[in-house]
């Protein structure tokens, strides 16, 4: 459909308000961490400090465990990411290809879980986990985000194989596959969209998840970066340019991950918007 | 080329019984329609045989072998669904050589099979497409080539013109009717479409709440329909039903109604007052002349002939007439009801008379 220029001149000015305003945080996070400490307080709101320095990235990287931390981070996010995708990509497709006994039920119990707030469960997952040694573990973490990101990506999961049309399976089992190869070759090439939405979407949860990163592991070597960051908040001060820092390197990962992702998930997300 | 047999074969969804006790029998080089309105059982029929249903009782044999437990791809079928279901990813080719790749042909003879089935259907300038790329024909046609190019024991087709407009159907549907003649295979054809049924079939089997109600030669269903059922679904504009009624008129049986007394022949084995329906088609009434009387409703012109719309004793009906008749909405007509051309049924339904 064509429109006037002033329409778009218009629709692309309101983007640009949006993207500025939501974009601005990062921004500021970006600026503090390159402002040096002397100027953090002296120069009050400046867009911009007068001498930018990387001496809290420089901190950070080598007199901190900010290393570690954001080391952890990627290998508990990596693992939730990839475990809980693939538990999710079976369960949603056998909730969208089959009925069984129970299936309501099970779907039921499946959205429950969702509504306790983990505030709750903190310490039911502790005594769970402490026999079982997976405290102060990143396994133990692995375990506890896949679980609870699972149903959530089940469901994810499942409105992308529903959007696939049975037939496709039926005409690849009768020209000689068999439901596992129909599968194989013919619904998850066609469902990468929505495996990459639901390993990002898990992967941006196990990232920056706090509340169990801080309850279940107290030593320094099991922490995640989350974790890490709250070390720069003291009884008396907070060290702004470190944290920041941090938070501006803690950003790469997620920002990589999508860059990888995103040519899937623009494909998933306007999934079913056209025809054909 | 497979013959497939059908032996009381019922299907249940949950408790809710779907096909009862089927019994049908496909010669080998058959093409068998199977015809009926929405929720009748022909889909799911297909389905069984195709092996995407399980077969809740019963048997179904293809070439002489029992297949209910066997998987889709030991039955050797093939089959074209509604909605084509191409595989989106692959390119034209890729889609016809999928079940050749399946069975590890090798790759020169499953170029030779792509491309003499893609000169078969004329699809050769579109082998490196992806689906998306293609028009509503064109697919159907990639649907078909997939189908033919493993030269399978028996096709199944799952109402493939569906969704292709009216000009495009009538062209496709002559297509399949050649191919099945050059092929000589199996076929397996279901449709809600009576004149689809009609044209391609070698015999057509009525179905109508999981029941057979007739097998037959298309022209057998058109001119002998079995029951009510038969009678009101093949032909368009559909049969005319009367409820009359058999009065004797010193031992001749008058078939009254409102419009009309018919003496029908002596023989006629109906008690005294037995409630009939009558049929008559739209084409088979006389309309000038005749000893009943008409009300002319609305004149459809077809071009070919005229759809008159009349109401004679209360009961509202169509005629179809080759010729352009001087008539007016709202006059009066002659008309007559041949008795050659009269189809009983009674109160059960069933026809009765001949």
């Amino acid at each position: 459909m064509r429109r006037r220029p002033l329409y778009w001149a218009v629709h692309y000015c309101l983007l640009s308000l949006y993207v500025l305003f939501a974009l601005f945080p990062l921004y500021w996070l970006l600026k503090v961490a390159l402002t040096p400490n002397e100027l953090l307080y002296s120069e009050g709101i400046r867009l911009w400090p007068s001498r930018a320095s990387l001496e809290h990235f420089r901190f950070v990287l080598t007199h901190s465990d900010f290393p570690l931390f954001f080391r952890n981070s990627l290998i508990v996010s990596t693992s939730t990411a990839v475990l809980a995708t693939l538990v999710s990509s079976a369960c949603g497709y056998g909730l969208s290809r089959f009925t069984f006994r129970g299936k309501s039920a099970l779907v039921a119990l499946m959205l429950i879980t969702q509504m306790f707030p983990l505030v709750m469960l903190v310490a039911p997952m502790f005594r769970l986990l402490t026999p079982l040694g997976l405290t102060n573990s990143l396994t133990g973490l692995v375990i506890v985000y896949t679980a609870f990101n699972a149903p959530f990506a089940t469901f994810l999961m499942q409105s992308f194989f529903d959007a696939i049309p049975r037939e496709l399976e039926e005409a690849a089992m009768i020209d000689g596959a068999t439901r596992f190869g129909a599968f194989r070759r013919i619904i998850l090439p066609l469902t990468l969209p929505g495996i990459a939405a639901t390993s990002g979407f898990v992967f941006t949860a196990a990232w920056s998840e706090l509340l169990f990163a801080l309850m279940l592991n107290s030593s320094a070597r099991a922490s995640t970066f989350p974790v890490g960051l709250l070390s720069f908040v003291s009884k008396f001060s907070v060290d702004f340019g470190q944290m920041m820092a941090a938070g501006v390197l803690a950003l790469i990962p997620a920002c990589l991950f999508f860059l990888l992702i995103q040519r899937y998930l623009v494909r998933g997300l306007t999934a079913g918007a056209v025809k054909g | 080329m497979s013959a497939i047999d059908i032996r009381g074969v019922s299907k249940r969804f949950g408790t809710t019984p779907v096909l009862h006790e089927l019994d049908l029998t496909v010669a080998a080089g058959e093409f068998l329609v199977l015809v009926g309105p929405s929720g009748c059982g022909k889909s799911t029929l297909l389905r069984m045989i195709a092996g995407l249903e399980e077969v809740s009782a019963g048997e179904i044999r293809i070439g002489g072998r029992r297949v209910n437990e066997l998987p889709p791809k030991a039955r050797d079928i093939a089959m074209v669904f509604q909605s084509y279901a191409l595989y989106p990813h692959m390119s034209v080719a890729d889609n016809m050589a999928y079940s050749l790749r399946l069975r590890r042909t090798l790759p020169a003879e499953i170029a030779r099979a792509v491309g003499a089935a893609a000169g078969k259907l004329g699809l050769e300038a579109l082998l490196t497409r992806k689906p998306k790329a293609l028009s509503g024909g064109q697919r159907q046609r990639v649907a078909m080539g997939r189908a033919i190019v493993r030269k399978p024991g028996a096709f199944l087709f799952d109402e493939p013109l569906s969704n292709l407009d009216a000009r495009l159907r009538e062209h496709m549907r002559a297509e399949i009717k050649k191919l099945h003649r050059e092929l000589g295979a199996t076929s397996i054809y279901v449709t809600h479409d009576q004149i689809e049924a009609m044209t391609l079939a070698d015999r057509i089997v009525a179905l109508n709440g999981g029941r057979v109600q007739q097998v037959g030669s298309p022209l057998d269903l058109y001119d002998r329909p079995a029951n009510l059922f038969v009678a009101g679904f093949i032909g368009s504009p559909a049969m005319n039903m009367f409820q009359a009624h058999l009065e004797r008129d010193g031992g001749t049986p008058m078939l009254t109604h409102a419009a009309f007394r018919i003496p029908l022949p002596r023989d006629l084995a109906l008690p005294d007052g037995a409630a009939l329906t009558v049929g008559i088609r739209p084409e088979h009434i006389v309309l000038g002349a005749g000893p009943i009387r008409g009300t002319v409703d609305l004149i459809e012109p077809t071009g070919l002939g005229t759809i008159v719309h009349l109401t004679l004793g209360g009961t509202a009906i169509k005629a179809f007439s080759l010729e352009r008749h001087p008539l007016s909405i709202g006059g009066d007509v002659q008309l007559d009801l041949p008795l050659a051309r009269l189809h009983l049924f009674d109160d059960a339904g069933v026809r009765v008379g001949d």
